[in-house]
């Protein structure tokens, strides 16, 4: 099997993950696409760091740690949004378009 | 070696037999998270492809990440996912039908053409480098590679990732922290308020309910010294429920004040 077999299933998950995000209207589900994709991103880095035979891609892989602040301030967002609107629908959040 | 697209180097049988029982599985996990109707399902199959990647970290001589790919993703973000579900509402689920007209065969025709490119993409590049895997790199340990790494080369990255965890902790105290908007009325403030009303009827409180009348329970009026029912004795919320019993019933009848 080919290394590469890696990068495409990292390229097919960082697909789904943006499709959801598109497609789906909770935003606690929307959330866990964009972790999806961050984790198809990071699937991709620590195949390269085998490829070019160092570490560089695996410390690079370290992106979780963003990805995890960037949950927990997503996530006090939705609970903010949650309790002035009891909704958690990105559809619900227009409330710049009028 | 050098030319060849698709031919980054191969792996051994039992990594390639890991990566087609799991591979696909992970897609479909992945997939299913899309079409689930409840988001504590679609959470639940992200944890599946979050362990399933990180079963690809360690196959692929990454075994601190895989670990803590487990620890850190399956066990802390999604943990928080679903407290912050529990928290909105688990049977919160969402309605999957579109809102936007069409927005849902163009969102899978340009996933399908992103991710044909990206495909396409990958399987035109060359590496033109013989791999030689991370056997050297590992050769003191997984941690000690990456703690090398880390420390020396990329430790101005890590302190700042260090500064963007203590804003993100701030940050999340700041959203997640609710002040109440208007300040509850302290018994001081009613009273003030009970005085400064039109009349003073009701500046000694309201009547008690049915005290001294034919049954003392909350749900029967009291009666007033002429005889009457009063009406505001009993608790508001009794009457909007309607759980207050008819106050004529317990009014001083015409025959019993005759005698």
């Amino acid at each position: 099997m080919a290394i590469a077999n890696y990068l495409y299933l990292s390229a097919i998950l960082f697909t789904i993950g943006a499709v959801g995000v598109v497609v789906r209207r909770n935003a606690i589900v929307v959330f866990m696409c964009i972790e999806l994709m961050l984790n198809a991103a990071n699937l991709a880095f620590v195949t390269f760091a085998r490829v070019n035979s160092n570490l560089d891609g695996q410390v690079v892989a370290f992106t979780m740690v963003v990805a995890a602040c960037e949950v927990v301030v997503g996530l006090a967002i939705i609970v903010t949004i949650y309790r002035s609107r009891r909704s958690v629908s990105v559809d619900d959040a227009s409330l710049l378009k009028q | 070696m050098i030319n060849l697209a698709l031919d980054i180097g191969k792996t051994a049988t039992p990594e390639s037999f890991l990566f087609y029982f799991l591979a696909p599985l992970s897609v479909l996990a992945a997939v299913g998270m899309l079409l689930v109707k409840k988001a504590v399902h679609s959470a639940l199959l992200l944890a599946w492809v979050m362990i399933s990647l990180a079963i690809f970290y360690i196959a692929q001589d990454a075994l601190f990440l895989g670990i803590v790919q487990i620890v850190v993703y399956t066990g802390a973000v999604m943990m928080l996912f679903l407290f912050i579900l529990m928290l909105v509402g688990v049977d919160s689920s969402d309605s999957l039908e579109e809102n936007i007209k069409g927005l849902r065969l163009v969102a899978i025709l340009s996933a399908v053409g992103f991710g044909g490119l990206l495909i396409s993409l990958i399987s035109r590049a060359t590496f033109g480098r013989q791999i030689y895997g991370l056997a050297a790199a590992n050769s003191g340990g997984n941690a000690n590679g990456l703690a090398e790494q880390l420390f020396t080369k990329y430790v101005f990255a890590f302190e700042v990732v260090s500064a963007l965890l203590i804003t993100a902790a701030l940050g999340a105290m700041v959203l997640a922290h609710s002040q109440k908007s208007k300040s509850q009325f302290t018994q001081r403030d009613l009273s003030i308020s009970r005085f400064r009303k039109g009349s003073l009827k009701d500046a000694a409180g309201l009547p008690g309910s049915g005290v001294y009348a034919l049954h003392n329970a909350v749900d029967v009026p009291a009666l007033l010294p002429t005889g009457k029912a009063a009406p505001t004795s009993i608790s508001a919320v009794l009457e909007a429920r309607g759980d207050m019993i008819e106050s004529s019933n317990f009014q001083l009848r015409e025959e019993e004040e005759d005698k």
